[in-house]
């Protein structure tokens, strides 16, 4: 009843997405004219922990309350792909995980779920990332990601590579979807960010790889269905050697943390702590050209907030 | 009547032995300790002695703790801590239950010269080096298969139907789990030996112990002198025979009152039965009483027996043959072009700890304990990997997983020393292979496209990416960091050879620590760079 609920509605939605798309990006059909509730496009907080950047992140963004709405269900899909501990920062920051959740229980959520299709072993990369201990403690629930029963096929019109891919019912189902990436290396796709990061809500990763991996992260990050909210976790930030990395020497502690609702402006934002140009890392070009986004910082009202 | 609690209590410590056994072959989830899967497993008499023999350690001593005990109390490792022998009187307890004409055993003349010949053959072997016969016969070892590969996935089956309809209602308490796939060809054997000791204990109790078991056998040369016995008491006895039909191992004549001691295995089923006493376990020698058999006359199997195996055989080898014509190609992806190198492995690769092939193949009896404990799913039984000899033994399958970094979960578990215990450091730098990249087959050079999922999964980086053509990166391989855990060429997206895959070692060798280099101050420490 619910998928079937839920597949009325994506087509419904995928209809008036397709018809705005059609007149341009997103973000052009509401204007760059910053609305007064409307704070920024982008808040880069720098200076505290993770728990407290965002925090600081949040009220400049309008406040938890703009994303979720008493009695919706919430999923927040982190990076959990690796068996590696906290300290390593392969995996998203379970203390940012923990005081996001909190969040969503105070503007009245009714359920939060977190997953990923990791990896290494999920029941292993759950329990040494820390990240299913901090998920429980502040009430979430937490859910299997690598069970192919879980995946259901959506199409990607929009996609050049990637046309269909079978998705986490989670995110389908959900009525808030919050991305929380950690900013790492990449030995594949250069960095990853927030698009990267949602290779992790689809079944079939070998395709991806097979079939131009930067072209189909674009693809998808057509998808209907995006995240309401990208929170990317730069506290300690992998370098070199990613995304798993090696030991600790990998890891600079950057104490930063970026929100945003546009991920192509998320993933150029934290491209320039790598001292990169986002236009170089091919899949961020690819996004913005397909209309994803908006990769031009200049274009961008940005709030920096340093604790 | 005073032999009940006897017997109960033989039926209690059977039934955990066989419960706990159990539980360490089906815990897919990983819940038990190693500590208790040891100790669960420490009595196993074959996986004990190997241990012994290859480390010539005090603490693997299980398998003397079972002479002693034979010694003293006859064959009750037989009735009470080997789990095939209690898996047989569970079938017999069924068989007796199902049949409308109570089953009632009666004394049968040994098959000496089957068992003694497949004893001999066992030590021979053995002896000579090949662990071949154990590997075929040894009954814990075949007990530990038949739950791997039968039992294991009905219970993953039913784990995960329970789960899907739990998840159809957001309650992911119980989550599927993936089923380990043995390979079809490999339940033959397994099958037929189930089948085997199945049809023997349901027709006549434990035949399969006194006739095939060499581990039986070979308790039986020690019991005939054990210390206490079944004995009886002539004085007493009315020569009822209530006895003789309940001896589930056809060891036990009434007429001339015989007890083949060599066969008894102290289920103590013949004691409560007798109604004047004239039956008893003790250390105290009775009047007239006789050891020993009588005759020996040399039976070969019922003739049903072998036609019945020559039916399995034949069904099993035409399903066999219908699954290998039905093996359909799958469709290839649009747009990806087959890759055209086939990958040449040298060696398989044997599991950390297990040092070498030679070690791990002289010392494994393809329980498939590691095969059902390993997390990644990697460890498959071989089909040929290890030539004929070595067919259920397990490897390291990169296809269907990879040797997750931190894990030792195999070598912990491992009761007979194939795979020694490792360390979790010294775990990470064993090198039990080394990755070899086919730049033919590689999606950067076929596809001109980025795609570095081998480097992605590499826990050293010995796989690392290097500037290839028009800005694209290509896999290179450090040899002396890399351990050989096959993650790359689990993560290699090519079809249907990979574009990276590990050779084993022949020999186990020690993989160089990766370097630590400094770290360039980054530009966006101290403040925004945007």
């Amino acid at each position: 009843m619910k998928r079937r609920e839920f597949v009325r509605k994506s087509v419904g939605a995928g209809f008036v997405t397709g018809t705005a798309l059609a007149f341009g990006s997103i973000n052009n059909l509401f204007g760059k004219v910053p609305l007064p509730d409307s704070p920024a496009d982008l808040v880069a907080v720098k200076g505290g922990n993770p728990g407290q950047m965002f925090d600081r992140g949040i009220e400049a963004l309008g406040g938890i309350e703009k994303f979720v709405k008493p009695n919706q269900t919430v999923v927040i899909k982190p990076n959990i792909g690796w068996d590696r501990g906290p300290e390593q920062a392969a995996n998203t920051n379970p203390h940012l995980l923990t005081r996001i959740i909190e969040h969503c229980f105070k503007a009245g959520a009714k359920e939060v779920s977190v997953f990923d299709h990791t990896c290494d072993v999920w029941t292993k990369t759950y329990k040494n990332s820390g990240i299913e201990k901090a998920v429980k403690d502040a009430g979430g629930k937490i859910v299997p990601g690598n069970t192919e029963g879980y995946y259901q096929n959506v199409d990607i019109p929009k996609g050049v590579k990637l046309t269909s891919a079978r998705v986490h019912e989670l995110i389908l189902e959900s009525d808030v979807f919050i991305n929380v990436p950690v900013l790492k290396h990449h030995s594949s796709s250069r960095l990853t960010i927030s698009m990267k990061n949602l290779m992790g809500v689809v079944w079939d990763r070998r395709f991806w790889h097979r079939n131009d991996l930067h072209q189909c992260i674009a693809d998808y990050a057509t998808y209907e269905r995006k995240p309401d909210l990208n929170i990317v976790d730069a506290y300690n930030v992998m370098m070199r050697n990613g995304p798993q990395g090696v030991s600790v020497s990998d890891i600079v502690n950057m104490k930063t943390q970026i929100l945003t609702t546009d991920m192509v402006a998320a993933d150029a934002a934290a491209t320039k702590f790598f001292g990169s140009n986002p236009a170089d890392v091919l899949y961020i070009r690819k996004a913005n050209e397909m209309g994803v986004g908006e990769m031009d910082l200049e274009k961008l009202i940005i709030k920096r907030i340093m604790i | 009547m005073q032999y009940t609690s006897l017997k109960k209590l033989r039926v209690i410590i059977s039934l955990i032995f066989f419960v706990l056994i159990a539980l360490v072959f089906i815990d897919y989830r990983n819940i038990i300790p190693e500590e208790f899967a040891r100790g669960a497993l420490y009595l196993q008499f074959i996986p004990s002695l190997l241990k012994f023999i290859n480390l010539l350690s005090v603490s693997v001593v299980g398998f003397i703790v079972v002479l002693v005990l034979t010694f003293v109390f006859g064959r009750v490792y037989c009735s009470s801590i080997c789990p095939l022998g209690v898996f047989m009187d569970i079938v017999s307890f069924i068989s007796r239950k199902l049949k409308k004409k109570k089953k009632r055993f009666r004394y049968k003349e040994p098959h000496n010269i089957l068992r003694y010949s497949l004893l001999a053959i066992t030590v021979i072997f053995f002896v000579a080096g090949s662990i071949y016969f154990i590997l075929l016969l040894d009954p814990y070892s075949n007990f530990g298969r038949i739950i791997t590969y039968f039992v294991n996935p009905v219970i993953i089956l039913v784990n995960n139907g329970v789960a899907s309809i739990l998840g159809s209602f957001n309650v992911y308490a119980i989550f599927p789990v993936e089923i380990q796939s043995v390979r079809f060809e490999l339940w033959i054997y397994p099958l037929l030996f189930l089948i085997l000791v199945t049809w023997m204990s349901f027709t006549d109790g434990r035949l399969f112990c006194n006739t095939i078991c060499p581990v039986g056998t070979l308790l039986g040369l020690l019991s005939r002198f054990s210390i206490f016995k079944i004995r009886f008491d002539e004085e007493n006895c009315t020569s009822c025979g209530l006895c003789t039909r309940a001896c589930k191992s056809d060891c036990l004549d009434f007429k001339d009152q015989i007890i083949d001691y060599s066969r008894c295995v102290e289920c103590f089923n013949c004691l409560p039965v007798c109604p004047s006493e004239a039956i008893k376990y003790t250390y105290k020698k009775t009047k007239y009483h006789n050891s020993g058999i009588k005759k020996i006359k040399f039976d070969s199997l019922p003739d049903d027996y072998n036609k019945n195996k020559r039916k399995f055989l034949t069904l099993l080898l035409s399903v066999f043959a219908g699954s290998a014509i039905g093996s359909i190609k799958q469709d290839t992806q649009e747009g990806y072009k087959d890759s055209t190198v086939p990958e040449e492995k040298e060696f398989p690769v044997t599991p950390p700890g297990s040092l070498s092939i030679r070690n791990f193949t002289h010392n494994c009896t393809a329980c498939s304990l590691c095969v059902s404990a390993c997390p990644s799913n990697v460890l498959q039984p071989s089909f040929k990997e290890y030539g004929l000899t070595g067919m259920m033994q397990p490897f390291m399958d990169y296809h269907t997983g990879y040797c997750n970094f931190e894990c030792t979960r195999c070598s912990e578990v491992c009761p007979t020393g194939a795979i020694l215990s490792v360390q979790e450091d010294e775990k990470k730098q064993i090198q039990m292979g080394i990755a070899k990249f086919v730049k033919e087959n590689c999606i950067v050079h076929t596809e001109k496209t980025d795609c570095g999922a081998c480097s992605e999964h590499c826990p050293t980086k010995a796989v690392k990416m290097v500037p290839y053509e028009d800005d694209l990166l290509i896999p290179e391989v450090t040899d002396d960091i890399c351990v050989g855990c096959g993650a790359c060429e689990f993560a290699c997206p090519t079809t249907p050879f990979k574009a990276i895959y590990v050779n084993g070692h022949s020999i186990h060798e020690i993989a160089k620590e990766p370097e630590e280099e400094k770290l360039e101050k980054p530009v966006g420490e101290d403040d925004f760079p945007f």
